[in-house]
């Protein structure tokens, strides 16, 4: 099991190290170079030359990606060719903002989504089944700035004017000192992520409830909630773990429009700008960073498929 | 619950009784037209049918279970042994449940998928004795489960019950399967198929077990299998099935030999006979010396081969095989393989799952281009692979698949299934190569009406005869069919052996039969290869081989096939 | 088990015309998402033949324009230009360019899909590894990074959200292949040494065309969010063009006084997304039951 476990994550280092070698090559494909970026159409030549000098852009190109990539083990993103800042300082504030609203969608979605899916398994073909279904299937098809959009339609508009529709923390305060702040944004990414979450639930449950075993533990005699909890529900959680993640990782995308749509500072509302200003530094750093999380929440998801498979665990052998 | 049945009762009064049980699908469509049996303690009652019949749905009837899909429309299932229930069906469904796995158990037909794979054996027998509240503390229990295990003949250590499924074998997980059922001391136990999948030599020991066990707690048993043979071993009563109707029903020895009904006979006279006193289809079978082509059909060949010593340099051999070896990596799955046919030949070539059988009739037909090893058709060697053959070499060997499932595409005519070979080889115009289709649907009696039907609108039997209609219709000189017959049903089988003797009569090209079941030899092969871990360990005539086996393999294969 | 005891399966003989087309419009689900879709789709081919104010929709100098007045049924936007002539101006490109891009990914995605499977070994592997490396990047990350280097042109949009669609359609159209390719009528046909390419064309394609047709309709449903999302956030059509993301996000500021520039093409997309989405899942179902080799 160790041996699997590690030849995964050594898959996840080369993956995340590819991953680099094509964001990096990005900045290639740039009409004229990051210095230039940086000090503008002005700039006179000798102070291109100095920065060129300077930001080691004169290096043979491999050269250069290794040390930019050394740069990003110890937390080295750059400069920003915007605002001339190091981007790390830009960043900072902006990935904890982020973070609270992903956790925030997160641990609303994946229960709700665990818990509605599992019903609407357990009740196949019945009311309740056809409408969680149904509205999994609308909800799903739904692009994140639609959804964002009706919700502001109807709670911050016209209909129920209870929540503010754009985040205008003070500058310097932390986002979750205003809780009511936060309720829109995240409830668009819980509405987005969790169909996806319940429907691979449902379908998982209604394999798993159609297979041998569970029919099994029926003639057995077990009771119904035992055959569920025990002989059930195991089998679905690897699965559905593949599919949360991808959910995450998802929303780690997906919360560049919602950030956007609600006017949260958080590193989504800064990607957009970058990409506006085609700041190239920090666009970069944020697909890295993103791509991280994606690899980390997969790697989690492939465990517990690896915890949960005893034919993993034990290695297989008779 | 778990209080019961340990001395057999003095009385014949049936412990389960079935009347007249009708099951519906939930749109209407009657599957089971009234099923009446009963079951006696300590007898076992065989529920005999072919796939469709319905055996199947009326054994979970017994125990109060419908599948998805399945309802009950009428009639009763009485239990008696530990007071009276009166109709379980009318019971609800908790009560039902409580009866389940207690009074009544089942076994499954495929350990593999119904032991749940996240957990261990242990486990899985201890809950079963916990849902019924069997005895009186956990160390009850913990007893009990050790108890039964040695009682199925498994290891019944700590560390044995900590096992998962997946580190048993085949055999192994059906006797958990059969502790589970025994763990409560239920007073009906219900079988479904539970050897089919398993070797001869396994099969036999889990057949002792259930009988044994079942004569010495007194449990009624219900068999339900579609193989007259293995029910002749256990079997005390017999209910024959059709499509959901009891069509004969009586002792084993007067319903498998004294059959009234039609069905019945026809079954019976299906079942391949080891012994060769039967013929299962109009072909005669093979006793004693036999000509390499059977004469009935009046077709005369020149071909005399069995008295030709198998020596790879006579010229009159089809095929040769020397020092066929293959191995994935450390893995030999053929260690050196010597035979050869002669023309107009059928060899049986033996072996059960893992022997090797397939991946050898693979390399000779070239759809496996790993071996080292020498294959000579007519005298000349065959590249490896078919693709480095020429287009007469592919022409003269073809192969018939196990599973005419999965052998034709769903999406393809018959026709043009069946034409590739000629498309590929061939000159012939989309008009003549219509004609030589048809010909060779002839051939195996199907009509033109098939020409441009798809797989799907076809039974089992009606696939397999499109497959070998592909296989013939370019005459082949050596036609390999592998394990053809084993998806099918025991009556289609016969048909299908019937059709290849005969088949091999009209044109006299040689077959490579390769199977699991010995008790077609006598129907089909004039020789046999008895195949065992890649090797060949017994080789002569059909009737030597039968008569005086060489290798222990051999003999304990024929001590534990069952038969009529 | 025996496969004829289940009864799932008389059913299905007793119940399902064959063909993939005829079960899909048995659905009432699919009639909907058909019904759905055709409506928006018609807007959006139409639209730009009937506009009431030309093709630049300025009809008042008045800012933000009141609607159901005469200058313009929904009133014109903070620009002065009519609403309604925007809105029937703005689906075509989006269409276009979502159909463009999913077409363009089923072919990389399918391609490489099928290859992978039916080469194996070393073919397989490479495919395989850089669509994981490609999927480490979520859609729409990738898409603006490409943008940020190379700017918001129309083909721009289309090939990365192609790029971006080919990993997962792969992924989906492998498996799929390797399911028909451990099939024995690969390996009868591989005996006639039938040619490689039209084993693929003849045996294999038409047996993964279910699978293929769900993926095209759920890709067509993403490419259109995907591409109304860059829209919206500015980054995709630019303005002055009329396009219905780029709508929503000149609009929304004014969606208190003015909600009709919002309301009109957030209702479009929605409609048109579910309906598509409507169309995949019937087809899913459609085709879960025309599985291949259904082998006992």
């Amino acid at each position: 099991m160790t041996h699997l476990i590690l030849r995964r994550l050594a898959t996840s280092v080369l993956i995340l190290l590819a991953v680099s070698l094509l964001v990096f090559v990005a900045t290639l494909l740039l009409p004229g170079d990051p210095a230039q970026a940086i000090l503008g159409q002005q700039a006179t030549p000798e102070r291109l030359a100095a920065l060129r000098e300077q930001m080691n852009l004169n290096d043979p190109i491999w050269q250069r990606y290794l040390s930019w990539l050394g740069d990003l083990t110890v937390g080295d993103f750059g400069v920003s060719a915007a605002s001339g800042g190091p981007v790390i300082a830009l960043l900072g504030e902006r990935i904890g903002a982020s973070l609270v609203l992903l956790v925030a969608a997160a641990s609303i979605s994946i229960p709700v989504g665990l818990l509605v899916g599992t019903y609407s398994a357990l009740h196949r073909g019945r009311t309740g089944d056809h409408i969680t279904t149904g509205a999994s299937l609308v909800l799903a098809a739904l692009p994140e700035f639609v959804i964002g959009i009706w919700l502001i339609t109807v709670f911050s508009t016209t209909i129920f004017p209870i929540l503010p529709s754009v985040t205008m923390a003070p500058p310097g305060e932390a986002v979750w000192n205003y809780p009511s702040q936060l309720v829109l944004p995240a409830l668009t990414l819980v509405l987005v992520v969790t169909p996806y979450i319940t429907r691979m639930m449902r379908a998982t449950m209604l394999e798993v409830l159609d297979s041998g075993y569970v029919e099994m533990a029926r003639l057995k005699g077990v009771p119904e909630r035992q055959v569920i909890v025990r002989h059930a529900l195991p089998h679905a959680l690897s699965p559905v773990a593949q599919v949360i993640a991808i959910q995450l990782a998802w929303m780690a995308g997906g919360v560049v429009v919602v950030e956007f749509l609600f006017r949260y500072p958080g590193i989504g509302q800064a990607l957009v700008d970058a990409v506006a200003n085609r700041d190239v530094q920090v666009a970069q750093a944020l697909s890295i960073l993103i791509a991280a999380v994606y690899i980390v929440v997969n790697l989690l998801a492939d465990m517990v498929g690896i915890l949960t498979n005893p034919k993993l665990r034990t290695g297989g052998s008779r | 619950m778990s209080t019961s049945v340990v001395e057999p009762p003095t009385t014949t009064k049936p412990v389960l009784s079935a009347r007249d049980l009708r099951i519906a699908t939930t749109s209407g469509y009657e599957i089971l037209h009234g099923v009446s049996f009963t079951l006696q303690p300590g007898k076992i009652l065989a529920l005999v049918g072919e796939s469709g019949s319905g055996k199947t749905t009326a054994g979970l009837a017994c125990l109060g279970h419908f599948r998805r899909g399945l309802k009950h429309t009428g009639g009763e299932i009485h239990l008696a042994g530990t007071g009276d229930y009166g109709n379980i069906l009318d019971l609800p469904e908790a009560e039902r449940r409580k009866l389940r796995g207690g009074s009544i158990s089942y076994v499954p037909q495929d350990p593999a998928l119904s032991l749940n794979p996240a957990m261990t054996i242990g486990r899985q027998i201890q809950e079963v004795l916990q849902v019924h509240h069997y005895g009186d503390s956990e160390e009850d229990r913990r007893a009990r489960a050790k108890e039964v295990l040695a009682e199925v003949g498994l290891e019944n250590s700590e560390t044995y019950q900590r096992r998962y499924p997946h580190q048993l074998s085949g055999g192994q997980q059906q006797r958990v399967g059969i502790a589970m059922a025994f763990a409560c001391r239920p007073a009906v136990l219900v079988l479904d198929e539970p050897t089919t999948g398993l070797d001869v030599t396994t099969q036999a020991l889990v057949l002792q077990t259930i009988a044994e066990l079942a004569e010495r707690h007194g449990v009624a048993g219900l068999y339900i299998t579609h193989d007259l043979a293995v029910v002749a071993k256990v079997a005390d009563e017999v209910v024959v099935m059709l499509s959901g109707e009891v069509v004969e029903k009586g002792s084993t020895a007067q319903v498998l030999y004294q059959p009234r009904h039609e069905y019945t006979q026809k079954l019976l006279s299906a079942v391949p006979d080891l012994a060769g006193r039967r013929q299962v289809g109009r072909v005669a079978v093979i006793t004693e010396e036999h000509p390499a082509i059977n004469l009935a059909s009046g077709h005369v060949t020149a071909v005399q081969a069995l008295q030709i010593p198998p020596s790879s340099e006579d010229r009159s051999n089809l095929l040769e095989v020397a020092g066929l070896k293959l191995s994935y990596g450390s893995n030999k799955v053929l260690g050196g393989i010597d035979f050869s046919l002669a023309r107009g030949e059928s060899m049986m070539l033996l072996g059960e799952s893992g022997s090797g059988k397939t991946t050898l009739s693979r390399c000779i037909a070239g759809l496996n281009d790993d071996y080292t090893g020498i294959v000579r058709l007519n005298g000349h060697a065959l590249s490896p692979g078919t693709r480095a053959r020429t287009a007469e070499q592919r022409q003269q060997v073809q192969y018939v698949f196990q599973s005419p499932f999965s052998s034709l595409n769903p999406r393809r005519t018959v026709c043009e299934s069946v034409e590739v070979p000629l498309q590929m080889s061939g000159t012939l115009s989309r008009k003549q190569r219509r004609v030589r289709v048809l010909e060779a649907l002839d051939q195996v009696r199907l009509g033109e009406s098939y020409l441009d039907r798809r797989p799907g609108d076809l039974s089992g039997g009606q696939r397999q005869r499109v497959a070998i209609a592909r296989a013939l219709v370019n005459a082949p000189a050596l036609l390999v069919c592998d394990e053809v017959t084993s998806a099918l049903d025991v009556s289609v089988q016969a048909s299908i052996i019937d059709l290849l003797r005969t088949l091999q009569a009209e044109t006299g090209m040689s077959m490579l039969f390769v199977t699991h079941n010995i008790c077609l030899a006598r129907h089909i092969s004039q020789r046999i290869a008895v195949l065992q871990h890649g090797r060949i360990v017994d080789f002569g005539s059909t009737d030597e081989v039968l008569k005086h086996p060489q290798h222990e393999y051999t003999r304990e294969l024929l001590a534990n096939v069952p038969t009529i | 088990m025996s496969v004829i005891d289940s009864p799932q399966l008389v059913e299905r003989e007793v119940e399902a015309p064959p063909g993939l087309l005829r079960r899909l419009i048995r659905q009432r689900q699919a009639k909907i998402g058909v019904a759905l879709t055709a409506a928006v789709v018609l807007i959006a081919l139409f639209g730009p033949l009937v506009l009431p104010w030309g093709a630049t929709g300025y009809t008042s100098t008045e800012f933000a324009g009141r609607p159901f007045k005469p200058e313009g049924l929904f009133g014109t936007d903070n620009l002065g230009r009519d609403v309604l002539t925007r809105f029937l101006d703005g689906g075509l490109r989006l269409l276009m360019f979502a159909a463009l891009a999913t077409l363009l990914g089923m072919i990389i995605g399918g391609l490489s899909g099928m290859a992978a499977a039916y080469r194996g070994g070393i073919v397989d592997s490479a495919i395989m590894r850089s669509n994981d490396v490609l999927l480490a990047l979520p859609q729409l990350v990738f898409a603006l990074l490409a943008i940020t280097v190379l700017g918001p042109q129309s083909w721009v949009l289309v090939t990365v959200i192609a790029i971006t669609h080919a990993p997962r359609i792969a992924r989906v159209t492998r498996s799929a292949t390797v399911a028909v390719v451990t099939e024995d009528f690969i390996r009868a046909s591989e005996m006639y040494a039938v040619p490689k390419w039209k084993i693929l064309v003849q045996d294999v394609l038409p047996n993964i065309t279910g699978p293929l047709m769900v993926e095209l309709g759920l890709r067509m449903t993403y490419s259109i969010g995907a591409l109304a999302s860059l829209s919206f956030l500015g980054l995709g059509m630019q303005p002055p063009t009329a396009d219905w993301g780029l709508m929503i996000n000149e609009n929304r500021i004014a969606l208190a006084i003015q909600p009709w520039g919002v309301i009109l093409p957030v209702l479009a997309i929605a409609v048109l997304t579910v309906g598509t989405n409507l169309i995949t899942d019937s087809l899913a179902r459609a085709s879960a039951n025309l599985n291949v080799g259904e082998s006992k």
